[in-house]
């Protein structure tokens, strides 16, 4: 049946061969066609040389999470051949470089077979290694432009803009894209019975990544410090910020910069650097994934007992340990609620999507400054690394950040009198200094033993005092952290709570679901503590499906801590294989429950 | 400690600096350290510089980690911000502190443990980096707090507080910092005020990272015979190789200069460390001869202390960073804010 908008290909080639930008460019000129579309680059830790694909979703309903079914398959890694012929749907297309013959072993009846001679082709056009390689690349592209009807207009314009500034290789890309799609053409029926056809779904839309984004809503938070120590999947964040800072945060005189980037030795240094920047008034930040967490937890417990306004974006990967560092999880989220040793209790924000991580980064300093603690966003891999068509991003020129109580030297000068951990208001929260103000505004800050005014101390009770405290100051921020995404229907007793990126997946299977008559409640948690909505709903329902990607269930795990709740009432669904979430994945687990009660 | 709590007597008759603060102003809270410790000695060193430069105390940023010696920054400058970290991350804490805010002057207390053993790796990059602070490392070879464990700066052979030998070699601080770039390598003796005051001043006064070893003896696991970081031992083996003395920018530096004995470097702001060459063809601003001094006579069991080495072009983590004047703590958000017209500007490239 032929489908127009609405299939999804994959393609199958070699790290370090420069298909990224061949990629890059079909996804591109898909979205300029006004059509929704996603793409997941499923990458190995490796520089060169291992397998790495990239899946398109185009879907024109706007579906983003990732599907499992491939209607087309370019396959140009003979080695990993044998798995991608498997990949393809019943009835789907296979398109390989048909320079060298196909091993017979590998055909599938079921499946149409397309060769295009791409090595051939371009040893023939271009000259030199380098160049055959790379623009083998383009020349798939330019296939799949003829096989899927791509506005080859857009795809001339695309490559304009890219290398406007370096003519000779624009020349070759267009020679390339016209190599691969004149030979489609000549030698196939174009387009396949999945095409693409203009929309008009794109033009209020952006292709972003979320590391990007979230590098960008640090410089727009106004953070000025961020220390890091490389990580996957997380080096990209820092890495925007620092590209963003140099465009922005130069003043234009003298040419100094408004930012400081300091790559620490490791992830210790990288967290400590940014609670001596916080301490002395920066907005700080780091960037890392799990593994940099877990060297991060005693420095955790200082920030947070210290009460010093720390920002740490963890862009999860799969673990235990090093763990699969290019694949996706959500591993991290009993680490990161209660992180460091004693009893703590940590600030936590889930953004789903590229947009939300922009918008999480300005709630993040904002909630670190105004409680005075470590606030995590929890990003993932997915998130993080992939390119998501998202709403563009909005700003509010009137947004100011929230410092939270920090005095001024004239509110020290007129006080006379200081004591650091003094709940002065009431709300848990006590007022800040910071160094080099007003000699009354001094204090020490320390992780040992400290009483409301900041001494040292092993008085039991004085103890206590400032532990429960802040205690009360953690629970309170359940009312300020961003709340709950709920979608509800008239009478069901089901319901599904999520967090992250798990959005994506959750939504299209409530539909699917709702379609076959199997009414679902939605909520999606996007911060912690839990606010009162989240037991709300949970009470509200017989039954909650908790979704999440990790082996455990931790956010199960957690929503039964934090809530009291009855475990009876919460029905575990989990994908964790480190790909992305996929709709089939929440309605198989929804279905299993459902037929069992039935 | 006292067991006693003292009155702080406030003599009227007491000097005042050019900010028109007495010594007591310097001070901070009552030590909890043993009597005759070596680290309260260098708090008196620090309190005595401090004033002797006129130093508004608020204006300073004190920062340490864990164990004895860092426990002291709450005996000096009761008006400054103190940050008592965790264990060896100091470097990293005083690291944040000055990029956000580079006008504050910072002073960075840590021991052999924290510095050499669970820290040594950030004692290394801050060196590097070359961060803007006077680093003080209280030396006494020794885990005071958990009672007498060997530290990683113990010479090999020397005897525990229980007459154990320390098996392995030492790690000496100032070979190790001289050895990464230090542009400021100090060695004092906790003992000597005389020679601890002006290097710790030049210290302040030196744009970067500014290394200073005392050996500061531990009066109660490690000031007995066999311990290379007594006070006996100290006192006997300590070679002076240069007596520093440091002068402010204002005052004139015309009389008592000798150019047969002192050299005299100028540091960034003007101010002048004077170092008089008390054994012969020192040369302080010879990284590889300091090195090798400080080798030769330690073979010869001597402890070499005064300025070891001093570079007079340093450059700070801000210069390498090429960041504003104004401390990026302080630097407004409109300024640091693009907007939402930028915001859409941009966004046209993510299409």
């Amino acid at each position: 049946m032929p489908r127009t908008n609405e299939f999804a290909f994959k393609i199958a080639t070699a790290n370090g061969t420069g298909s990224a930008s061949a990629n890059g460019l079909i996804m591109q000129a898909i979205f300029r066609m006004g059509i929704p579309v996603t793409g997941k680059n499923v990458f190995p830790s490796n520089i060169q040389g291992l397998p790495t694909w990239y899946e398109i979703r185009v879907d024109k309903h706007g579906y983003t999470a990732r599907t499992p079914n491939f209607d087309l398959m370019v396959a140009l890694n003979p080695a990993t051949y044998q798995k991608d012929v498997q990949e393809v749907r019943s009835g789907g297309w296979l398109l390989y470089d048909s320079t060298w013959p196909l091993d017979e072993r590998l055909t599938r009846p079921d499946v149409t077979y397309l060769g295009i001679p791409f090595a051939e082709l371009c040893n023939a056009q271009f000259t030199g290694p380098r160049e055959r390689i790379l623009m083998k690349n383009i020349a798939y592209a330019g296939a799949l432009a003829a096989l899927l009807d791509m506005d080859t207009e857009i795809v001339r314009t695309l490559l304009a803009e890219k290398y406007s500034r370096k003519p000779a290789l624009m020349d070759s890309n267009r020679q390339a894209v016209d190599l691969g799609s004149n030979y489609a053409r000549e030698h196939f029926a174009c387009p396949l019975p999945i095409r693409l056809e203009a929309m008009d779904k794109t033009k209020d839309s952006i292709l972003i990544d979320g590391n990007t984004a979230a590098g960008l809503g640090c410089v727009y938070a106004g953070a000025t410090v961020g220390a890091w120590y490389p990580i996957t999947p997380a080096t990209s964040l820092m890495e925007a910020f620092t590209s963003f800072c140099r465009k922005y945060r130069r003043d234009p005189e003298t040419k100094k910069n408004k930012f400081a980037i300091l790559q620490a030795e490791d992830e210790i240094a990288a967290v400590g650097m940014v609670i001596g920047a916080s301490w002395a008034g920066a907005r700080a930040f780091t960037s890392t994934a799990g593994p940099g967490i877990s060297l991060m937890n005693e420095f955790i417990g200082l920030a947070y007992y210290g009460e010093v306004p720390t920002v740490i974006f963890d862009v999860q990967r799969a673990g235990p340990s090093t763990g699969m560092p290019t694949r996706t999880q959500q591993g991290d989220l009993m680490l990161c609620a209660y992180a460091s040793h004693g009893d703590t209790r940590h600030i936590c924000l889930y953004p789903a999507d590229p947009r939300e991580a922009f918008e999480t980064a300005t709630m993040a300093f904002d909630l670190a400054e105004r409680f005075q603690t470590p606030v995590f966003v929890l990003s993932d891999l997915d998130i993080g690394m992939n390119d998501w068509m998202v709403p563009k991003l909005t700003w509010d020129d009137s947004y100011r950040p929230d410092r939270g109580k920090v005095l001024s030297a004239e509110e020290l000068e007129a006080a006379k009198t200081f004591s650091r951990y003094l709940d002065v208001d009431g709300d848990g929260i006590p007022y800040r200094t910071l160094p080099g103000v007003h000699p009354t505004g001094a204090y020490f800050t320390r992780g040992s033993g400290h009483n409301r005014y900041g001494a040292y101390t092993e008085d039991g009770d004085e103890y206590v005092d400032v532990l429960d405290r802040i205690d009360r100051k953690i629970q309170r921020a359940a009312r300020f952290v961003p709340a709950p995404i709920v979608q509800t229907t008239a009478g069901a007793s089901l319901g599904l709570l999520t967090i992250g990126g798990c959005h994506a997946a959750c939504t299209e299977a409530l539909d699917i679901l709702a379609r076959e008559g199997i009414a679902v409640d939605y909520m999606r948690v996007r911060g912690f503590p839990f606010s009162d909505d989240v037991r709300t709903f949970l009470d509200a329902h017989d039954v909650t499906f908790i979704v999440e990607q990790n082996r455990d269930a931790q956010l199960r795990s957690l929503l039964l801590l934090e809530t009291g709740i009855g475990p009876e009432k919460l029905e575990s669904v989990r994908y964790y294989a480190g790909f992305p979430m996929s709709a089939h994945h929440v309605i198989s687990g929804v279905k299993a429950k459902v037929e069992k009660a039935a | 400690m006292s067991y006693i709590t003292k009155p702080a007597p406030r003599h009227p008759a007491l000097q005042k600096n050019a900010l028109g603060l007495t010594r007591r102003d310097y001070e901070g809270a009552i030590t909890t350290l043993c009597a005759g410790c070596g680290h309260d000695s260098i708090t008196a060193a620090i309190t005595q510089a401090f004033w002797d430069l006129s130093i508004a105390p608020y204006k300073v940023a004190k920062l340490s980690g864990i164990g004895c010696s860092s426990k002291t920054p709450a005996y000096f400058l009761r008006e400054a911000h103190g940050l008592n970290g965790v264990h060896g991350r100091m470097p990293a804490l005083v690291t944040g502190a000055n990029a956000a805010n580079r006008d504050l002057l910072y002073i960075g207390i840590s021991g052999d443990g924290d510095s050499l053993s669970i820290g040594l790796g950030q004692l290394c990059h801050a060196i590097r980096r070359n961060v803007n602070v006077l680093y003080v490392l209280e030396n006494n070879g020794v885990y005071g707090l958990t009672k007498g464990q060997f530290s990683a700066s113990a010479d090999p052979g020397s005897l525990s507080k229980k007459g154990e030998a320390n098996t392995m070699g030492a790690i000496d601080g100032c070979l190790l910092a001289l050895t990464l770039g230090a542009t400021f390598v100090a060695r004092s003796f906790s003992g000597d005020k005389g020679q601890l005051v002006p290097i710790l001043k030049a210290g302040l006064a030196h744009k970067g990272f500014a290394f200073v070893d005392v050996i500061s003896p531990c009066v109660t696991f490690n000031d007995h015979e066999g311990s290379t970081k007594s006070y006996a031992y100290t006192r006997e083996k300590n070679v002076e190789v240069v007596q520093t003395d440091f002068v402010l920018p204002t005052a004139a530096i015309t009389t008592a200069y000798d150019p047969g004995t002192v050299s005299s470097v100028m540091l960034h702001d003007g101010s002048w460390v004077r170092l008089r060459k008390v054994s012969e063809d020192y040369d302080p601003t010879d990284r590889d001869r300091s090195f090798s001094y400080i080798r030769e006579r330690q073979k010869e069991g001597e402890v070499v202390t005064g300025l070891l080495y001093i570079s007079p072009d340093s450059s700070d983590l801000h210069e390498q960073n090429n960041t504003v004047a104004t401390p990026l703590a302080q630097v407004p958000y409109d300024q640091l804010c693009p907007g939402s017209a930028e915001l859409e500007k941009l966004q046209r490239g993510f299409r």
